[in-house]
């Protein structure tokens, strides 16, 4: 609190001082810049839908809104960002309720050293042991507030050291509520540092990190059945890997692994086995072709800086899934999340253009991707004879380097073709089969595994050069869950300012007839050089969202909504 | 207390935001320096985006993210003519996350994109910017003044761009 006074005297200061000065120099080299966000709703209730005043909980007017601000004046650097939830979305944790600052920072800059003071987002390497990020349509945030430093000491060496504790909703810190993360990066290029290297055409970057969450607390009370253990716990848990990178010609490889220490935590319901996580991925790719196959093993790899959390919140480490992510309404229904208890993952893919006036490209050309995942359970057997799998207090399980399970997660293969046909109409074309097991990614153990076939149209009608059309027609066909979706838009843009749109989205192969429902939405937009208005009315499904290895889970609704989005 | 600190911080906010406006004839933006990534892993210093004093185009984008995809594309189709032209260079700024940043290379090679493509895999350019919901494109002068900006994409308004561009190249003044 203090410090955040301080703070606030000091952005003051040098708003209102400078002006006395001849020179304004404060003001007219400075430069600012920022984002603004509201997303209004207005929820009615739905009698089809079983929506009542009471699942509102009687709030039925909510918005979450942020205005962010930075400020650039030479090396120095400030900003903020003040958030509200009044009251939170609906699909948004109810503990976002209220409003503040919860992210600031001052940060001095030269070509040598950063320094940042306050609240910042840092990733080290692919985010294995530390990454902080936000994602505002997830409603997630978990900044670090503390120090960083950045050290430049010469050409291709970038030394990264952290050192707070992070951001979780509007709770303060304080009592042992989450622990004290502290953190070194080292990253390389081999190319920069070396004169010899400049041109070489293979490039070469590495880099290591080395991680520590500190949480007070020796020993917790743990009952089993009818006994009492006591468990002795690690205050300092750590976590460390290394990565490499290697370019030559087209051909990309880099792999990285990362270990951490044992970490008895409510994620991994206290078993005290250390965790591994190893990405492999290679890539080739020339102009019209690219081809990438990658691979992940992750073995009790949920890292957060709270041992007893299980909700959104507190992840030191970033562990996002393998497959691709996907926007269409049907494609994206059963979105996959990594399991952080373990599991193997493999994902490829190829994308071919086919050149313009060619045999099978066309007058207009043509492009193909292919794309196959799936995630597997990775093997896990018994300690030994007397100690059941997972029984909380022992290891818990022991497996193989690289262990493959039996039990599929999920599994996708994706065909889309993406073609022009003559000047005005173009088109993308998907068809998916997805294999999603519900009962482990959403834990609905009662729920059988759901394969789906999916087929999307996806097409663009330029009328004009200033107004164009856009359609889309969905299908989702499956035997299980809430059977098959029939899904349709249709979009009116006129360049650069309007655009409207209509879609539906139908559950007619439901087994109950009463849940047969549509959901329709009614969208009207304006956009006005980085300002955008959007202004919706229509019923939203039962879904979740996830991005990166979190997901949301967004309760159907129904009503208006409103976004403003706004960049300066 | 809280609320007092609050109050000052939105007070000098808007007292920045207004001395920004009222000098903006006197200053333009430039790009923030930020390090983010090349395509190799490589740090890239933001302020070695540049085009020898000719306009320069920032696109951020996504993997994942239609509207952009659409909007790359359809300036794929015309990008050898708009260079030949003016001289414009396209900087892609992908801020696919780690889940998906491997696979921008591949991505935009199958494509047959040709922009230079810089890796912002935690936003930090994008947050320093002020970039909301992407695609969100900028438009710098010779100078590598920010003269214009847009966001979303509509059909058509890659037309909107490589006008703002000529403007720049036959020396016009941007409002």
């Amino acid at each position: 609190m203090k410090n955040f006074t301080l703070l606030c005297i000091g952005i003051v200061a040098l708003g209102i001082f400078p002006s006395r000065l001849p020179a304004q120099d404060f003001l007219k080299n400075a430069q600012v810049t920022g984002s603004f966000q509201a997303d209004a709703a207005l929820y009615q209730t739905d009698a089809a839908m079983g929506i009542t005043s009471q699942s509102i909980n009687g709030q039925p007017i909510r918005m979450n809104g942020f205005t962010e601000v930075n400020y650039e004046y030479k090396n120095f650097y400030a900003g903020m960002r003040f958030e509200a939830y009044l009251p939170p979305l609906l699909g948004y944790d109810a503990q976002y309720q209220g409003a503040g600052v919860p992210y600031w920072y001052i940060k001095y800059k030269n070509d040598l050293l950063e320094i940042t003071a306050g609240n910042f987002y840092e990733q080290f390497a692919q985010g294995m042991t530390f990454r902080t990020y936000q994602d505002w349509t997830l409603g997630y945030d978990n900044s670090m507030r503390g120090l960083r430093v950045k050290f430049m000491p010469s050409k291709g060496i970038t030394l990264t050291g952290v050192y707070g504790f992070q951001r979780t909703f509007w709770i303060p810190y304080q009592n042992n509520n989450r622990g004290i993360v502290k953190g070194l990066d080292g990253d390389f290029s081999l190319n920069d540092m070396f004169n010899a290297l400049t041109d070489a055409k293979l490039k070469i970057t590495l880099g290591g990190s080395f991680v520590s969450d500190y949480q007070a607390g020796k020993t917790m009370i743990y009952p089993v059945g009818d006994k009492i253990y006591t468990f002795n716990l690690p205050e300092n848990v750590a976590c460390y890997g290394g990565r490499l990178n290697l370019n030559y010609a087209g051909v990309n490889f880099y792999s990285e692994y990362a270990h951490k220490i044992n970490d008895p935590s409510q994620m991994n319901v206290y078993i005290y086995k250390p965790g591994n996580s190893i990405l492999f991925d290679l890539s080739y790719s020339r102009k019209n072709f690219g081809v990438e196959i990658k691979s992940k093993w992750i073995d009790n790899f949920s890292y957060k800086s709270n041992r007893s959390y299980t909700i959104n919140g507190l992840d030191i480490n970033y562990l996002p899934a393998i497959n691709k992510e996907h926007t269409y309404f049907l494609s994206s229904m059963y979105p996959y999340a990594t399991q952080t208890t373990g599991e193997v993952g493999i994902a490829a893919g190829v994308m071919y253009t086919i050149p313009k006036n060619s045999k099978l490209g066309g007058k207009n050309g043509l492009t193909i991707a292919l794309d196959f995942s799936q995630v597997n359970s990775i093997k896990k057997n018994p300690v030994n004879d007397t100690t059941a799998l997972g029984q909380a207090g022992t290891l818990g399980y022991s497996t193989g380097f690289y262990s493959i399970g039996n039990e599929v997660y999920w599994q996708e293969t994706q065909v889309e073709v993406t073609k022009k046909f003559g000047k005005k109409v173009k088109g993308i074309f998907d068809y998916l089969y997805q294999t999603y097991n519900k009962a482990v990614v959403q834990g609905h153990p009662e729920d059988p595994i759901i394969y789906s076939h999916i087929g999307i149209g996806d097409v663009t009608y330029n009328v004009n050069k200033k107004l164009s059309l856009r359609w889309e027609l969905q299908g989702l066909w499956t035997k299980q869950d809430n059977g098959n979706w029939a899904a349709g838009l249709m979009e009116i843009t006129i360049s650069p300012k309007w655009f409207f749109s209509v879609s539906d989205q139908w559950n007619y192969g439901n087994s109950d007839s009463g849940k047969q429902l549509h959901y329709y939405n009614i969208a009207a937009g304006f956009v006005y050089n980085t300002s955008r208005i959007q202004l919706s009315w229509g019923r939203q499904r039962e879904g979740v969202i996830c991005v990166g290895g979190v997901c949301r889970y967004v309760p159907q609704s129904s009503g208006l909504t409103l976004t403003v989005t706004s960049s300066f | 207390m809280k609320k007092a600190s609050l109050f000052l911080i939105f007070i000098s906010a808007f007292f920045f935001t207004f001395a920004q406006s009222e000098d903006a004839s006197a200053k333009r933006k430039t790009v923030p320096v930020v390090n983010i990534k090349d395509v190799f892993g490589n740090v890239f210093n933001t302020a070695n985006i540049e085009n020898g004093g000719k306009p320069v185009i920032i696109d951020f984008w996504a993997t994942w993210c239609k509207p952009c995809v659409r909007e790359l594309s359809a300036i794929s189709d015309v990008y050898d003519d708009w260079v030949k032209e003016t001289g414009v260079k396209l900087y892609a700024v992908s801020v696919d996350d780690p889940r998906s940043s491997s696979q921008v290379k591949p991505f935009v090679d199958g494509k047959g994109w040709v922009y230079t493509i810089l890796l912002d895999q935690n936003s930090d350019l994008k947050r320093a910017m002020g970039v909301g919901p992407i695609p969100q494109t900028f438009i710098l002068n010779g100078k590598g003044e920010i003269v214009w900006s847009h966001t979303t994409y509509a059909e058509g308004n890659e037309n909107d761009i490589i006008e703002v561009v000529r403007k720049i190249v036959r020396g016009e003044e941007i409002k």
